[in-house]
């Protein structure tokens, strides 16, 4: 028989309160004048615990509370933020708000979304997982992830192992009378080593990321996984300036999709500040490739049923057959651009970039190291050097030569350039080597040609 | 009496009943036999934001945030909890969490005795300096302006931002200090097209004053003419070249390889862990004869300067290299005591809720003897580059990049086309070594600089002469 031992929840209660803060400060700002507002409300808390050469290093406890209310008077708009809850600090924060509106000018875009786009059902997401570890159990997890590293006779050095456990509620509330509540938990652990001595040093490391603290593989094996890379880099050298296949492994591919949505989003698209205006109907990635937003996934790292607006959210392409089906908007972009809003204010939720290849086959991370053959397999960048208005890409960049389908030596100091069109339109395949701990699904993304300047 | 801790104490202590006696009482539910060290860090802080886009002022914030971080060190462990209640329970509680990493025991702070240190900035609130109306009206000048310079331009972006913190560190070592830091950064952003082809452009500054003396030095106007003619000029940009050639930094805000390719590396937590680059280099010579930087938060009134730093050491100027030759490391009180050194005014945290670290304030390279023309001229085939977007470094192995916003070739001594951003890469204990010529005309940025480290952001400046590195890799895409 089970026994179960229950932990004290008081998750929902503080949502109770905090949907009747956000209730009271929309009413006093429509009492006040406004003729919309809206109000986001958050209590979240977390342990961090970080362990260095055997010994607990830190220990802290985190207790963030925020609380935002935007007001509109007409198409004037003001806004105002607190870091307390307390009701003093709410009524400073009402009056704030009031007063940046009798400041600012009307915009014919300003306002709540549209009360037609609210969300009215609430789905369970799977998202509250809480794990609230003693401090001495955060410590032994983080030494024993340590410790399995440094059993690597390549490692000389830590930055330590962390543990990290978080909780946070949170509601949104305008005065469409919408009202939604979020509760969500996120637990990470994670480890630094360097391998090597002097001039020769390399450090890496290897986290996980996980709802649900069960979820998380065996502990020793993120030591392991970062002692690992990190001795995998030792000897790196640089390479000659060439143009080659460039393969980025997931967890720099990730960074890809990134400045693909941040291009079709319409704080870029309506500034006139995106190499892809004007590109919905369009071509921007070969025809093999899907990106499917799922916003609704059970147990996502960014499932909601609402954005940051209210505005239901629902499964829905991004990119079918290579070809753009939409734009990523929340309703003041929309309303710039004579669209609707698509449910992303505050960003895209889950994102699913479906594995294939021009030749048909999906490949796994081995297949994809042989379907490039020799080019550059891309471990890690660094840098910003991304112009989303232009699409001009060059930024730093380690990982390894690969000759022949298999990996050859590390390299280091060395940059990748090349145009972020050309980039997408010139991706050979995707492979099905997801990474799990981002909320862009995406396995490593293989691209035919780019520049590499180095020696 | 310090003027500034008697207004933090009536600002950030009495609306929770709290006095500085009340503060003794936390240290001796904190101190214990194994405790080495333990600070209460009092904050205050306000923030306003306005936005003028499409001719429009559409948006503006404001935004409070207080509390009190409190921090026990025992050896090498740190405990630390922090709460947004300043009142004495919750200070006895977050104390208590704080303690966990030791065992039990009693003891007490040293009494606390104020520490002064010189003002280099006004304690004014930027945010209530100026009113709303004259604010809204520097928006709309700056729009108007950078609107008029040109028909290419086709998108104006104009912010002001300011922030009112004030700080009382009170520690068991005895330090009792205050500072009240006003901050205020005035940006500009231009999208230009012509032909189909789209470029941005941006600029700005600021620093530790008010909005009112920005207004009178004429800087905000300087930034809109000069977000324009640099979107201007990125529209005649042609491809970057790939490959190492000599590599000529303009003065200024250039000195952002300064603070990636060394700074970082010199910070004293990454050292004493022997996790940097530069561990256990004291001494050597890691950059060319000539070469001399410092870390320096006492310029008054820079983005990057502090009165005291965030434990409440006053600031200092620190020389890192000098001649060529690694002579110090930059220092919060927590490392300096592992590593039997004197901090040096480093220590600095983004918030109440962020555990300090070692950190920079303003970092620079001082003047050369040699006219910035010569140094062109001295370049066969190399690369101009004056202005950066940010950097970033991995202090363990020194690779580091840098990326180019405003760049131009250099062909047989002169300057050239103008070349799309490209970053730059070097290795940190490797670069300031091929330093082969350094101006006479030593520049600081405009107030820009946002510094990150382990997830924490603070303000920081950067500096350089003109500088002639030689063999640098330039990441664009075309070949020769």
């Amino acid at each position: 028989m089970n026994t179960h031992i229950a932990i004290a929840d008081h998750s929902l209660d503080e949502l109770d309160r905090l949907a009747d803060l956000a209730a009271d400060v929309i009413g006093r700002a429509r009492a006040a004048g406004a003729s919309q507002a809206e109000v986001s409300a958050s209590v979240a808390t977390g342990l961090a615990v970080n362990v260095r050469l055997g010994e607990v290093e830190t220990v802290e406890r985190n207790l963030d509370r925020g609380f935002g209310l935007t007001v509109y008077f007409g198409q004037r708009k003001g806004g105002a933020s607190t870091a307390d809850l307390k009701p003093e600090s709410i009524e400073a924060t009402l009056a704030q708000a009031c007063a940046i509106a009798r400041y600012t000018e009307p915009d014919p875009c300003a306002g709540l979304a549209d009360a037609a786009l609210m969300q009215h059902e609430f789905p369970d997401l799977d998202l509250w997982h809480p794990w609230r570890p003693e401090v001495d159990r955060a410590i032994a997890i983080g030494q024993e992830i340590e410790a399995a590293g440094r059993a690597n006779a390549s490692i000389t050095n830590s930055e330590g192992a962390g543990v990290q456990c978080g909780d946070a509620v949170g509601v949104y509330a305008n005065s469409h009378g919408f009202l939604g509540r979020a509760r969500d938990t996120h637990h990470s652990v994670s480890c630094s080593l360097i391998a090597g001595s002097g001039d020769a040093m390399q450090r890496d490391g290897w986290y996980e990321y996980v709802r649900d603290a069960s979820t998380f593989p065996e502990f020793a094996a993120v030591g392991r996984k970062a002692a690992s890379r990190a001795a995998a880099r030792l000897g790196a050298r640089r390479l000659s300036t060439r143009e080659c296949p460039v393969l980025f492994a997931p967890e720099a591919a990730r960074s890809l999709v990134g400045h693909l949505v941040s291009a079709v989003s319409g704080g870029a698209l309506y500034r006139h500040a995106s190499f892809l205006l004007d590109h919905a109907g369009k071509a921007v990635l070969p025809a093999f490739v899907n990106l499917v937003e799922q916003p609704l996934l059970a147990g996502g790292h960014a499932s909601t049923a609402f954005d940051a607006e209210g505005v239901a959210t629902s499964e829905s392409a991004l990119v079918a057959g290579g070809v753009l089906q939409r734009y990523v908007l929340g309703s003041y972009a929309a309303r710039k651009l004579g669209l609707q809003s698509t449910g992303n204010a505050g960003g895209v939720h889950n994102l699913k970039v479906a594995a294939g290849s021009r030749e048909g086959a999906v490949l796994d991370f081995a297949g994809m190291l042989q379907r490039m053959g020799t080019g550059l397999l891309v471990t890690e960048l660094i840098g910003q050097g991304v112009s989303i208005i232009t699409g001009d890409y060059s930024r730093g960049a380690a990982g390894f030569w690969v000759e022949g389908g298999k990996i050859a030596y590390p390299v280091q100091e060395i940059t990748i350039a090349g145009n972020l069109r050309d980039m997408f339109m010139g991706v050979q395949a995707i492979g099905s080597d997801v990474d799990p701990r981002s909320s862009f699904l995406v396995g490593s993304i293989l691209v035919g040609r780019m520049t590499i300047a180095g020696e | 009496m310090d003027s500034s801790l008697a207004l933090v104490e009536h600002s950030l202590l009495a609306p929770g009943g709290l006095s500085i006696h009340d503060l003794e009482r936390v240290f001796s539910r904190v101190m214990a036999p194994s405790i080495d060290a333990a600070d209460l860090y009092f904050q205050h802080s306000r923030s306003e934001s306005w936005v003028l886009e499409d001719g429009i002022v559409r948006d503006g914030n404001h935004s409070i945030e207080q509390g009190v971080g409190v921090r026990a060190v025992a050896g090498e462990k740190t405990g630390f909890a922090y709460s947004d209640d300043i009142v004495l329970p919750q200070l006895l509680e977050a104390a208590g969490a704080a303690r966990a990493i030791a065992r039990d025991g009693n003891g007490a702070g040293k009494p606390l005795a104020v520490r002064g240190a010189r003002a280099l900035y006004p304690a004014d609130d930027p945010i209530d300096g100026l009113d709303n109306a004259a604010k809204i009206a520097l928006l709309r000048e700056l729009d108007a302006l950078a609107r008029g310079l040109d028909p290419r331009v086709q998108q104006v972006i104009v912010s002001v931002s300011a922030t009112h913190d004030s700080i009382l560190v009170a520690a068991a070592d005895g330090t009792l200090a205050a500072d009240v830091r006003p901050l205020t950064r005035v940006n500009v952003q231009v999208i230009v097209e012509s032909n189909g082809r789209r470029e941005t452009g941006y600029a700005g500054g600021g620093g530790r004053c008010g909005y009112r003396e920005l207004i009178d030095s004429g800087r905000p106007q300087a930034w809109a003419r000069e977000a324009v003619r640099q979107a201007l000029v990125n529209l005649e940009a042609v491809a970057a070249p790939a490959g190492t050639m000599d590599v000529v930094l303009g003065p200024g805000w250039p000195g952002v390889l300064l603070h990636e390719a060394i700074g970082h590396g010199l910070e004293g937590d990454f050292n004493r862990k022997g996790t940097s680059a530069f561990a256990g280099r004291m001494g050597d010579k890691v950059a060319a004869e000539g070469v001399t930087v410092v870390d320096d938060g006492t310029l008054p009134g820079r983005r990057g300067s502090l009165s005291i730093d965030d434990e409440g050491t006053p600031t200092h100027c620190t020389t890192l290299i000098e001649n060529g030759r690694l002579v110090g490391y930059m220092q919060d009180k927590h490392n300096a005591r592992l590593m039997g050194m004197a901090p040096t005014g480093n220590g600095r945290r983004e918030s109440f809720a962020n555990l300090p670290m070692p950190r920079m304030t303003n970092t620079y390279m001082l003047a050369g003897r040699r006219d910035p023309a010569e140094i062109i001229a001295s370049v066969e085939h190399g690369l101009y580059a004056v202005n950066f977007g940010g950097g970033q470094v991995d202090i363990t192995n020194g690779k580091f990049v840098f990326s180019a916003s405003e760049a131009y070739l250099i062909e047989h001594g002169r300057i050239t086309r103008p070349v799309k951003g490209a970053t730059l890469i070097g290795s940190g204990p490797e670069v300031l070594t091929r330093v082969a010529m350094i101006g006479n005309d030593l520049a600081l940025d405009e107030g820009v600089g946002v510094c990150g480290k382990e997830g924490q952001s603070v303000p920081v400046g950067v500096g350089m002469p003109t500088t002639k590195v030689l063999a640098m890799t330039v990441g664009g895409t075309a070949s020769g």
